[in-house]
């Protein structure tokens, strides 16, 4: 029923990762006890586990949201082009964006939030690790059940934003819509669990000495992403749902015969939207900002400006929504309003961009392929935060939308900003999350190929859309292409060759990783870094620290093997401990009680029942109860669930000491 | 086997005993409660009586049920949900989604042309 | 940047322990080991559970929030067929209100009940604001009965669809407070609860009383305000 942590006589703690059959249990249902084999993954509720799979799952929507992507771009790589057709192209487009976001952006954030934050807090698992897996899976099985309906009758065709009336039945039969709309709702539930989870845990389970504002950055902003993601999921769940009502009860909600406002949905859909777009980016901003400055030999510029901006970031996001509805026909007033609060916004960021440049300023730069991942966001975002101010002027923006200018400035902004901060996280955490480094060489080769593909793919996307190219037109012809040599014809080719070099740099990672898969294991402090995430082994125990430990500073582990020898006010530091020392040093005051939670069936089986219910909507109301009945059952197993096995059911604690610890789970 | 005897609420906690000072500090009666939710009930009762009068300008009338439904919202959140003598964050929690969603919902009401008629 | 001002004063013995009996270990659990004085040891004094509930509720008003708008936007885009002055049943609706509130009161007997340790008193309290609560949600069935009767269904009109999804939503909230009273009570009787029982009846309470403040709003916006 649980997993034994034995404590020897020896310093370092002894672990035994056999089976423990439990004699008796506390109620109706048992705790799995699988440590190894596929069960100690699906069942798990270890944070590390989850975040391995929350990446692993990610990366694979990754790949197909670029597959979608490359189809397209193959589509409008010659004027009338034959790849796709129409219907095909829509469903292309708003699968291809639905994916990156949703399924690829957010639980790779995710990801790392999930392993990261309770190793840069000091803390051994996150506040409720049941409600951790749960978000995982659902999450899992809602990515699942969004793109089974490839198969299924189509996929949704309306656009990742899904217009509506354009969303309704007679606009969009098949059942794609549907299937986006539920997925959304399974995923939406993941977020918002996770939200709710990871503010408690940084909130309440900081090490000892760990004030707030000593929180490793990384951490604060995905703090605040959680609250982004808190009050911005339930206002799409809303429009997700008069949607689902809409197309499956005949509800007339966005029925403009019956007196709708189209608009509702549009509100509804951007006052979460607009967050969202943060709730992407700011991750990748936590990340860099993480990995500028280790390899900057140099401390975070203005952390405390840092730490605000983010707030700030977050709470003018949700102030800013109607900017996407510039050509809806607000009204003068409330796009005044609109524009000048979006201007507004560029300058926490542009704060943010001053204390990176501040950072590496004077710094011994050590251009390590997550440095450059980093540096490449600093530089490729600002240039998408340049066209995102000539968007806040609303009459520059009545000509831009709709064209491909827009298109140009969120790829800058997601993929030269949130994709180019998540890699940096990957190759900067490899070691720490696999043990393993990941080849330099290769990627040098992953980076260069990513930026020159995507400044080619999406730099012409600026002037085509400039030129009137407008999104979402399945082809275009030789005769609207425009005069001259560099007309529509030209960079649209450009373009589509820089998306063939930008997917061969993405797989160039999944090289990067078969490559290194045989290297040999990563030094104890590889990077020399500064937060406590590094106070562990390279992966850490199941554990993570063999000792809680104390927080006296920011950069709490860079101040261990650093001591300030300056005098007058100036700072000089010289190294007093290596990384390897400071961990052994842990490993030697090591805790002999540890109590860690117990694996659950619960989580995996409630989020089955939630996609099965999902498909009931769907297809068949007896499909619905069967779904409605798992999740019930589910949910009693979990509130019944015992915490922890009785003494009696361990092994005998061996004859040389010490009692036995235990596991303990509460939720 | 275990041990339903054990799992008796007594807390030790020193966090749960600085909670529980709180508390009893402002510890609110079973009594208080009661003559709490009888004032309840006799605002609604106004509420509903307000709407009977005939003749009441609409200006007067929608701000008079507006104030009074707020008092019960807050009496109920701030004295049944014990927010009042609990901590500033769960305050925070709170409060920041509920103004977040009166302030984000007029905004788009407003755009709508519902506040002006 | 180091920042080492005052830190808390760690002994080397309590250092092990002190932290290490983290947030997974349940108020009041015994398991053999002395956890007095260390039990909730988070770090801002708060428990999680009720700090997980509060921000949940902070988020299920963006939730009623939407639902509200919908329904203020398309109050009164119902045409020619029925409308709020043609419908509402203020006095019975009142009644049902009212039931709604005296739950929220019996709630918070149930949680000082369980603060006592007063067991009976506890189950007495929950059971008691599971009825009421099913009392309203039977009014709730009733009043739509009759609305349906009378011509207004889920898809007639705007209003109709408006009304019948935020009350619905609100319905369910209601329907799963009860279910949870009512798995407390069975829990409680039989001993299942984990951990701090108190604390877990103050956290339905919240739940629950959130449920009855959302009625609050919808009475009066929805009922009493004129169209």
């Amino acid at each position: 029923m649980a997993i034994i942590e034995r404590p020897s006589d020896t310093p370092a703690l002894a672990r035994t990762s056999g089976v423990v059959t439990p004699t008796s249990s506390y109620g109706y249902f048992r705790r799995p006890v699988e440590t190894t084999g596929w069960k100690s993954w699906a069942f798990t509720v270890d944070h590390k586990k989850i975040g391995i799979m929350y990446g692993a799952v990610a990366m694979i929507f990754f790949f197909v949201g670029g597959f979608e992507a490359l189809l397209i771009r193959a589509q409008l790589a010659q004027p009338d082009g034959t790849v796709l057709s129409a219907d095909k192209y829509n469903q292309m487009f708003t699968m291809h964006a639905t994916t990156m976001v949703f399924l690829f952006a957010m639980p790779m954030a995710a990801a790392f939030a999930n392993y990261m934050m309770p190793l840069q807090i000091g803390a051994r698992d996150v506040a409720f690790p049941r409600l951790n897996a749960l978000s995982l899976w659902t999450f899992v099985l809602g990515g699942v059940f969004i793109n089974s309906s490839w198969i299924l009758g189509g996929a949704a065709d309306g656009g990742w934003f899904m217009y509506a009336p354009n969303s309704s039945v007679p606009f969009s039969p098949t059942n794609g819509v549907d299937f986006w709309t539920l997925g959304l709702l399974m995923t939406g539930v993941a977020s918002q669990v996770g939200a709710v989870n990871l503010i408690v845990t940084a909130l309440n389970m900081r090490a000892p000495g760990m004030t707030l504002m000593r929180m490793p950055i990384f951490t604060w902003m995905a703090l605040v992403v959680q609250f982004l993601l808190l009050f911005a999921i339930p206002i799409i769940t809303v429009a997700l749902f008069l949607l689902l009502f809409q197309r499956n009860f005949d509800a007339t909600f966005f029925n403009v015969a019956e007196g709708a406002d189209p608009l509702l949905w549009q509100h509804l859909f951007w006052l979460f939207g607009h967050p969202e777009v943060y709730i992407l980016v700011l991750p990748s901003f936590g990340i860099i900002s993480e990995v500028l400055p280790t390899f900057s030999r140099k401390p975070l510029f203005g952390y405390p400006f840092v730490v605000f901006s983010g707030a700030a970031i977050g709470l003018v996001g949700f102030g800013v929504w109607a900017h996407h509805m510039f050509a809806a026909g607000l009204g003068p007033i409330s796009v005044a309003v609109f524009s000048v609060a979006t201007m507004a916004i560029a300058v926490p960021t542009g704060v943010k961009i001053i204390n990176w440049t501040l950072t590496m300023w004077g710094g011994k730069l050590w251009f390590s392929t997550a440095m450059l991942f980093a540096v490449g966001l600093v530089v490729q975002f600002t240039i998408g935060g340049l066209s995102g101010v000539t968007h806040a002027v609303a009459p520059s923006d009545t000509q831009q939308t709709d064209t491909y200018y827009i298109v140009a400035h969120f790829h800058y902004v997601l993929f030269g900003g949130a994709v180019l901060g998540l890699f940096a996280g990957l190759y900067y955490w490899w070691p720490k999350v696999f043990g393993k480094m990941l080849n330099e060489t290769w990627g040098r080769w992953n980076f260069w190929l990513m930026i020159i593909g995507m400044n080619l793919t999406f730099g012409p996307m600026h002037i085509i859309g400039l030129q009137g190219q407008p999104r979402r037109m399945y082809v275009w012809t030789e005769n609207r292409a425009g005069e001259g040599f560099f007309n529509l014809g030209f960079w649209n080719l450009i373009s589509t060759v820089g998306s063939l070099i930008l997917g061969i740099g993405a797989v160039l990672f999944l090289v990067n990783i078969w490559v290194s898969r045989k290297n040999p294991p990563a030094p104890a402090d590889p990077w020399d870094a500064r937060s406590l995430e590094w106070i562990t082994e390279n992966p850490p125990k199941e554990h993570n620290f063999d000792r809680i430990p104390t927080v006296h500073a920011l950069d709490e582990f860079f101040h261990r093997k650093y001591e300030d020898v300056g005098e007058d006010g100036q700072h000089d530091f010289k190294q007093v401990k290596s990384g390897a020392e400071v961990i052994a040093e842990e490993e030697a005051n090591a805790e002999s009680h540890i109590h860690l939670p117990s694996p659950s069936y619960w989580p995996l089986i409630l989020a089955f029942g939630i996609m099965v219910i999902c498909y009931g909507v769907i297809y068949s109301t007896l499909l619905l109860a069967a779904g409605a009945a798992i999740a019930i059952l589910a949910l009693f197993g979990w509130a019944l669930e015992p915490p922890t096995a009785d003494d009696s059911e361990f092994d005998p604690p061996s004859s040389g000491g010490g009692s036995s610890s235990k596991e303990l789970a509460h939720v | 086997m275990s041990s339903d005897t054990d799992l008796s609420t007594t807390t030790g906690g020193a966090a749960e005993a600085h909670e529980q000072d709180d508390l009893y500090h402002h510890e609110i009666s079973d009594k208080n409660y009661i003559f709490i939710a009888l004032f309840l009930a006799v605002l609604t009762a106004m509420e509903v009586a307000v709407t009977e009068i005939s003749g009441v300008p609409e200006a007067l009338l929608i701000p008079s049920l507006l104030v009074m439904m707020l008092i019960k919202f807050f009496i109920v959140v701030s004295y049944f949900m014990h927010l009042k003598h609990d901590s500033a964050l769960f305050k925070f929690g709170f409060y920041v989604g509920l103004g977040g969603a009166i302030v984000l919902y007029s905004v788009m009401l407003t755009t709508f042309h519902f506040f002006i008629t | 940047m180091s920042d080492t001002t005052t830190d808390p004063p760690v002994t080397p013995e309590s250092e092990g322990t002190d932290t290490v009996v983290a947030d997974v270990v349940p108020a009041g659990y015994d398991d053999g080991q002395d956890h007095i004085g260390l039990v909730h040891h988070t770090s801002t004094g708060l428990s999680n559970t009720k700090l997980a509930m509060w921000l949940f509720l902070g988020s299920e008003c963006l939730l009623f929030g939407g639902l509200i708008s919908t329904y203020m936007l398309y109050r009164n885009r119902q045409g020619d067929a029925l409308g709020p002055d043609q419908l509402w049943d203020i006095p019975f609706t009142s009644a049902t209100s009212f039931v709604l509130l005296m739950s929220s009161l019996t709630m918070v007997l149930a949680v000082s009940a369980a603060k006592r340790k007063d067991e009976r008193g506890t189950r007495l309290w929950l059971t008691v604001t599971a009825l009421l609560g099913g009392l309203f949600l039977a009014g709730q069935v009733y009043e739509f009965t009759v609305f349906y009767r009378e011509g207004l269904g889920y898809t007639t009109s705007l209003f109709s669809s408006s009304f019948y999804t935020l009350t619905g939503f609100h319905g369910v909230h209601v329907a799963v407070g009860i279910i949870m009273l009512l798995a407390l009570v069975g829990m409680l009787a039989k001993g299942r609860i984990i951990g701090d029982k108190a604390e877990t009846v103050e956290m339905v309470g919240l739940y629950w009383h959130f449920v009855d403040v959302v009625w609050i709003v919808i009475f009066t916006l929805v009922y009493l305000v004129p169209a």
